[in-house]
């Protein structure tokens, strides 16, 4: 894992990385485009519903739980703190705390995404 | 690190994984074919239920906790209740100690945090009584 990655990428992602063989050489980046897909349908649903303004935060933490165990298996360590917080706002009940961490949750996946497209070319 | 992951594949092993999360099934198919365990995978415990009872069996099943239609201490009910007597490893995000106690008595052997690695699964084998050479 490129020093570019560190921080935003935990051990996770190397174990990630270990699966990856002859059998399967492009695994790691599958798994990433598979993330990716899952998560921009996520995002997209908690946009759908934060924008209807129904804060319904069982199901707004169920997709969030979902996101964020997606963000632990490939090692999205920047993202799944974000879920975390998000989780914890979707608890107690506070929707301006909700709405605030989805924005940076959004920037990190964002910015995760960058960086691991960077990251396969250079592989390449 | 590869060169180390030893192979079950003599001992024909055969596995589950219960998992709504498609970036999790993947993880985990992976896995087990790294270590040479031949597995299906399916997306709810409704369809672990249903894959039982259309006759297939396995030596290890790896149940998620929260799923749709039936989550994973229903379906692991209701598996035993059906004399399902596969090892059924629970494996899920950090659950609160109520939530495991309840997922073990469901029938549980044993139980493992996401996200899954090579060793956390070998633990699960190893806890199982699954032979692993090395």
């Amino acid at each position: 894992m490129g020093k570019c990655m560190q921080g935003f990428l935990d051990e996770q992602f190397m174990e990630l990385e270990e699966l990856q063989d002859d059998v399967n050489p492009n695994f790691v980046e599958e798994v990433a485009t598979l993330y990716f897909k899952d998560s921009a349908r996520l995002i997209n649903s908690i946009d759908q519903a934060l924008e209807r303004g129904s804060f319904d935060f069982n199901r707004l933490d169920n997709y969030m739980h979902q996101f964020k165990g997606s963000s632990s298996s490939i090692g999205a360590s920047k993202v799944k703190t974000e879920c975390t917080m998000f989780r914890e706002y979707c608890r107690v009940g506070n929707a301006e705390g909700c709405l605030r961490t989805f924005q940076q949750v959004k920037k990190e996946h964002a910015t995760l995404r960058k960086k691991l497209e960077h990251y396969f070319q250079a592989s390449q | 690190m590869a060169d180390e992951v030893p192979s079950l594949a003599e001992s024909k092993l055969t596995a589950l994984v219960v998992d709504d999360n498609f970036v999790n099934q993947t993880m985990h198919h992976k896995l087990l074919d790294r270590l040479g365990i031949k597995n299906d995978v399916v997306c709810n415990g409704q369809e672990a239920v249903d894959v039982h009872c259309s006759g297939r069996n396995y030596d290890l099943i790896l149940m998620d906790m929260e799923m749709p239609i039936l989550n994973g201490i229903q379906a692991t009910k209701r598996l035993r209740e059906m004399g399902i007597e596969s090892k059924i490893a629970g494996v899920t995000t950090r659950a609160n100690e109520g939530d495991k106690k309840e997922f073990m008595e469901a029938g549980l052997n044993d139980f493992q945090e996401k996200p899954l690695t090579i060793s956390k699964l070998l633990s699960i084998l190893h806890r199982l009584d699954f032979h692993v050479q090395t």
